[in-house]
């Protein structure tokens, strides 16, 4: 028995304890960057924001969730019953997946693991699937096509991030996100990328259904697209979901152009400062850039979005790998495993 | 040459960079909002807000049942029954206001040859029950006891333009 217990316990309680390392506080960072979302456009729109709730109004994240919480969860009697409570919680436990294999700092990773960035593109691309269930589940006309224009939107902008990918990893020669950040110990991966990063980053605000690209929830035609149906805890998954995964692509952002959690100069003041913090500062600084690009940017038409994806990122995007793969071979810098 | 420089200016985000400077300089900016329920806006003295009845300095109420507003009200939300007094002077015995059919139009204190009827400054007036909103004269004429104050420094003010 206590064989067992230090053979297998031990182990899977560490696991358990350091999940709950990652996920207490990016649920922190959700339930903050809603609040954050209503200060930075708040303060761009000339309001102030809420401010009543707590000192400086800190604790209004937490009183929408109590308010989600003790609300009436309705099903409606069209739907499929399992795939629409099934579709919140895929939605959110997708969103929660993909940051086992994130490095916080040298070493500090969950799961270590030799192709993190195929695995962390293949969570991003079962994002849709939370979407369409819901989508289809609801038995609903708005629901449905906020689900097929999501679900249209989310695999034309993959193909742009895959080729995003492809450029950093030709730069560093390994699909280990740890590996990725060490090779960006001289310059970070944005500036000889700078025309990646900005695909890469307009293609995550279309990845996760941001402003200007947020056609899937088009409050202006679609009341709210794939989740009108979903009210209570339901709701609120979603919304965590979503936000997380706003979070997970500024971490993907940092990690794979901003040198995650290396100081951007290798020198006194900068290296104090312990990695993680400048990995959630980068973080934090992606982020803002997300709320600060929804208030200042009208929604896109559904035929521009799509034209920008498949007739501007692709063939820009291809275009990129071609060069940078020709530059790596023409100057021998091509990295040798 | 033209061609050249719209397709620099598309590649390079010139509009999109010029629109988030545009958004990032309003962030730094003093913001406009007014912490309502702490701090309220100015209200003109010509402003119609909640009804009240006034009284003369020595306590009698103003109104002398002439009915004038009563007629005047296009919504006809007001209501009153006249009787003489044991003094023989006429007095209202019913004076009611009903201010959910209110349109705040302020005729009624246009109508009032006695001031009596007057729209104060008080727009706070929200209630939980229907019921509440049927405002009789002992609410009225208490309305105007507690702003009268107010009332009297309005009507004072828009004197010359009456």
């Amino acid at each position: 028995m206590s064989e067992f217990l230090i053979g297998y316990g031990l182990p899977a309680a560490t696991i358990v304890a350091q999940v709950l390392l990652i996920v207490v506080p990016l649920l922190v960072a959700v339930a903050f960057l809603t609040y954050a979302e209503r200060k930075v456009i708040a303060a761009i729109q000339l309001r102030k924001g809420p401010n009543v709730v707590g000192p400086f109004g800190l604790l209004q994240p937490f009183a929408d969730g109590l308010k989600l919480l003790i609300k009436e969860t309705v099903i409606p009697s069209g739907a499929n019953r399992v795939v629409f409570l099934a579709a919140p919680i895929l939605t959110f436990l997708l969103s929660l997946v993909a940051w086992a294999v994130i490095p916080f700092d040298y070493g500090l990773v969950l799961a270590d693991i030799n192709v993190g960035i195929l695995y962390l593109f293949a969570i991003s691309s079962l994002g849709v699937y939370g979407i369409i269930m819901a989508g289809w589940s609801s038995n609903s006309k708005y629901a449905f096509l906020g689900a097929l224009r999501s679900a249209a939107q989310m695999v034309s902008y993959e193909v742009s991030i895959g080729f995003v990918i492809i450029t950093v990893l030709l730069c560093v020669g390994s699909l280990n996100l740890t590996d990725i950040v060490m090779a960006q110990k001289n310059v970070w991966f944005f500036i000889p990328l700078f025309p990646m990063f900005v695909i890469f980053f307009v293609s995550a605000l279309a990845e996760t259904n941001r402003s200007p690209f947020d056609l899937p929830e088009g409050e202006s035609e679609l009341v709210a697209g794939y989740f009108v149906e979903y009210s209570s805890m339901s709701f609120a998954l979603f919304f965590l979901g979503e936000y997380s995964a706003m979070i997970l692509m500024s971490a993907m952002t940092s990690i794979l152009f901003l040198g995650g959690w290396l100081p951007p100069f290798d020198i006194a003041p900068f290296n104090w400062i312990p990695g993680p913090i400048w990995f959630a500062f980068k973080i934090a600084l992606c982020l803002f850039v997300f709320l600060w690009v929804r208030a200042t940017l009208p929604r896109y038409r559904y035929d521009q979005l799509m034209r920008l994806g498949w007739k501007v990122f692709l063939p820009f995007s291809l275009l990129w790998v071609v060069v940078t793969a020709g530059v790596l071979m023409a100057t021998g810098w091509i990295p040798r495993a | 040459m033209a061609v050249l420089d719209r397709a620099a200016r598309s590649l390079l985000l010139s509009e999109i960079v010029s629109g988030l400077a545009l958004t990032l300089r309003y962030f730094f900016k003093p913001k406009v909002t007014l912490n309502y329920p702490f701090e309220k806006g100015p209200i003109s003295s010509r402003f119609r807000g909640e009804h009240a009845l006034r009284r003369y300095p020595n306590g009698e109420e103003r109104c002398i049942a002439c009915k004038l507003c009563e007629a005047v009200c296009p919504a006809l939300a007001i209501t009153i029954e006249a009787e003489p007094r044991a003094d023989g002077s006429r007095r209202t015995t019913r004076y009611d206001i009903d201010m959910t059919k209110c349109i705040y139009c302020g005729l009624c204190q246009e109508a009032c040859p006695v001031d009596a009827i007057v729209e104060g400054p008080n727009f706070e007036f929200a209630t939980e029950t229907r019921e509440e909103l049927m405002y009789n004269k002992e609410k009225l004429l208490a309305n105007g006891d507690r702003w009268e104050a107010e009332i009297a420094a309005n009507l004072a003010a828009e004197a010359p333009y009456r």
